[in-house]
């Protein structure tokens, strides 16, 4: 689903080059709930950039669903984000002045629904995410917890191939991040692939396959099994 | 979700920003009506004003005319008749005339009804010498008005009596000459005489000039049945028309001339002619003291219109640039989530185009209304309805929004072309 060939990434401020990654190769199949650990500045938030179609590597490729994400214009690659790909953040970057409902709707601003009635397809969100009676509020009036969910209900809302998520569970109290992590397994049990960046190793330990960054590069990489062997050994 | 729909809840959630916005494009569209709309005020207001001071002047060019004619009533008399062979230099010089008609001629032109003559006075005038008084004077016989023929000319009444045999009537310097008054007796060639009348000075001959029985002036004179004038008095011309006047009497009386007796006529159109000149150059010093105002005011306008417009633009850029940088993680993510950056851009160019169709509307009413105010046409005057301009509404209509998108084209390319990444990595 992910396939990642060998992707390195510069950053140039005045005179330093900081390598933010550094040859990495890394293939994620869909229906894998992957972690993304490291210490800060090890490359994390670059590869879901990278992968989702933000940030051009200076070498290398990404591969979405088979598709070459950089060597679509950007037009079509737009389109091919707001189609195949969510995206959840820790500081989850709602839209202030939107409804919780126009928020969740806001994917439609890029492209319509396909084959279905955005509207019923929010309602069902809403439902999903218990965010119903909260469908007329502003951002502002509602529980972190809450504006993650709304966050969460946006990248499903194309039911995409692919969700990235930058630290979802940062700023949420332990019931809320469940929740998210909850929703984000059952993404990936229902045949999605989730790439979580998080720091939190408890919000790791839901993932099948937990992998290590450090210094730009690809330290660790352990599958499902490694991470039920560890919650047994914990 | 659609980007009028963005745009509508972004506008409302950051009404101050855009009520702002609308502010300058409300002042730019609003200087520029108001300059177009004061300026045809202006000229609309001018056109009132000198069709007001054009018929006040026909007004008082008629209460004028009818003053002139109750003057001349007290004054004297229009034109004088006078035989063929009378010299006009001989006239002047003497102050009398030296050649004589038939006393019945005066009967003949009010007889033949001469439409332009009213009230005949015959006369006979000369200067004799008043032995009582040791002095010559200067006579004039008068009969009164001879009655002209009813059918054309008016029924007022004579305004000239006659005077009685008997007495006589006396000049005001000649009477203090004399120092006679009002009915005293005085004695003038042997014969004793009432003095019925001292006119008050009028700053003529008539001062020192007296006046007899038309009889009696004949006897002394030596003239029975002689006169030497006939005056007219109202006469219905001008003074360029005396020409038409001594064509009618001639074909009457063919051996008398016309002479136009005192300068009343002229000096009646004359006065006529410096009044309609002086109201001209009245209507003209308003229209050229308008003229230079609506100069001024348009001079004005060239420079606040442009300055406004441009100001608008300026601060309507400015507050989209401040728009765009308050709204960059918003677009962050939108881009991240799939809107392109052409939508991002139309969205910034509706708000901006909407911000210039709300600023044009309420600019234009303030427009006109104010610049109509200043040209004194307010809203409700006579001619305020010509002043709202439909090429006009239409042009602020359309150009107030392409100012503003004109304006807020560069911000809104700025947010179009911002890098989702960059503002991902700052959170």
């Amino acid at each position: 689903m992910v396939r990642i060939d060998d992707v390195s990434k510069v950053y140039r401020t005045g005179g330093e080059q900081v390598r933010a990654l550094d040859g990495v190769t890394l293939e994620v199949g869909a229906g894998e709930f992957t972690a993304v650990q490291g210490p800060s500045g090890c490359g994390k938030t670059t590869l879901l950039l990278a992968v989702g179609g933000l940030l051009e590597p200076d070498h290398g490729r990404v591969l979405v669903d088979d598709e070459d994400v950089y060597a679509l214009p950007l037009e079509r690659r737009a389109q091919f984000r707001a189609l195949k790909i969510g995206f959840v953040f820790q500081q989850f970057h709602l839209v202030p002045y939107l409804s919780v409902r126009d928020n969740v709707l806001a994917p439609t601003l890029a492209l319509p629904c396909a084959g279905v009635d955005a509207h019923a397809r929010v309602d069902a969100l809403l439902e999903k995410f218990k965010l119903t009676s909260r469908a007329a509020h502003t951002p502002g009036e509602l529980s972190t917890g809450e504006r993650q969910r709304v966050a969460l209900a946006r990248a499903m809302l194309h039911e995409p191939r692919v969700i990235l998520a930058d630290e979802p569970t940062g700023n949420l109290d332990e019931i809320n991040a469940a929740t998210v992590l909850g929703a984000l397994a059952d993404f990936a049990e229902d045949g999605g692939t989730v790439l979580l960046v998080t720091h939190d190793s408890a919000a790791a330990s839901e993932a099948d396959r937990i992998i290590r960054i450090d210094g730009g590069r690809l330290v660790d990489d352990r599958d499902e099994g490694s991470r039920q062997d560890g919650q047994a050994a914990g | 979700m659609s980007v009028f729909r963005l745009s509508i809840q972004e506008i409302v959630h950051r009404k101050l920003s855009f009520m702002l916005g609308l502010l300058s494009v409300m002042i730019a569209v609003g200087v520029l009506v108001g300059a177009v709309t004061m300026l045809s005020g202006h000229d609309l207001r001018t056109e009132q004003l000198v069709a007001q001071k054009e018929a006040q002047t026909r007004e008082e060019m008629a209460r004028m005319e009818d003053d002139y004619r109750r003057i001349m009533k007290d004054m004297g008399y229009n034109v004088l008749v006078l035989h063929g062979d009378q010299s006009l230099e001989e006239l002047q010089r003497l102050g009398y005339p030296t050649h004589y008609m038939p006393e019945d001629y005066a009967q003949r032109l009010a007889d033949e009804k001469v439409a332009s003559l009213n009230h005949l006075l015959p006369l006979l005038q000369e200067r004799v010498s008043w032995p009582e008084m040791e002095r010559e004077v200067l006579l004039t016989g008068v009969r009164g008005q001879v009655p002209i023929y009813e059918g054309m000319k008016s029924k007022r009444p004579p305004i000239m009596d006659p005077v009685e045999d008997g007495e006589i009537k006396l000049g005001s310097d000649l009477a203090e000459e004399l120092g006679v008054s009002e009915g005293d007796m005085v004695t003038m060639r042997g014969r004793d005489l009432l003095v019925r009348e001292v006119y008050e000075r009028r700053g003529t001959q008539d001062d020192v000039t007296s006046w007899v029985s038309l009889r009696q002036a004949q006897e002394w004179m030596g003239r029975e049945g002689q006169i030497n004038g006939i005056l007219a008095l109202e006469c219905i011309c001008s003074a360029d028309e005396i020409g038409s006047i001594e064509e009618h009497v001639r074909a009457i009386i063919p051996d008398a001339q016309v002479y136009e007796f005192s300068s009343l006529i002229v000096a009646r159109g004359l006065a006529r002619q410096r009044a309609a000149e002086a109201h001209e150059t009245a209507i003209e010093q308003e229209m050229h003291y308008r003229a230079g105002l609506r100069e001024e005011r348009r001079a004005f306008a060239s420079v606040l219109v442009p300055v406004a417009a441009v100001g608008a633009g300026a601060w309507v850029m400015f507050l989209m640039l401040a728009n765009v940088r308050e709204r960059r993680a918003e677009i962050g993510i939108l881009r991240a989530i799939g809107v392109s950056g052409r939508k991002i851009h139309s969205a910034f160019l509706l708000k901006a185009a909407l911000m210039g169709i709300a600023g044009g509307v309420a600019g234009l009413i303030a427009g006109v209304i104010g610049g109509a105010w200043l040209s004194e046409v307010p809203p409700g005057a006579e001619g305020f309805a010509t002043l709202i301009d439909v090429r006009l509404l239409v042009a602020a209509l359309i150009g107030a929004p392409l100012l503003a998108a004109v304006a807020s084209w560069l911000p809104a390319r700025n947010a179009a072309r911002q890098d989702p990444a960059l503002v991902l990595q700052e959170e």
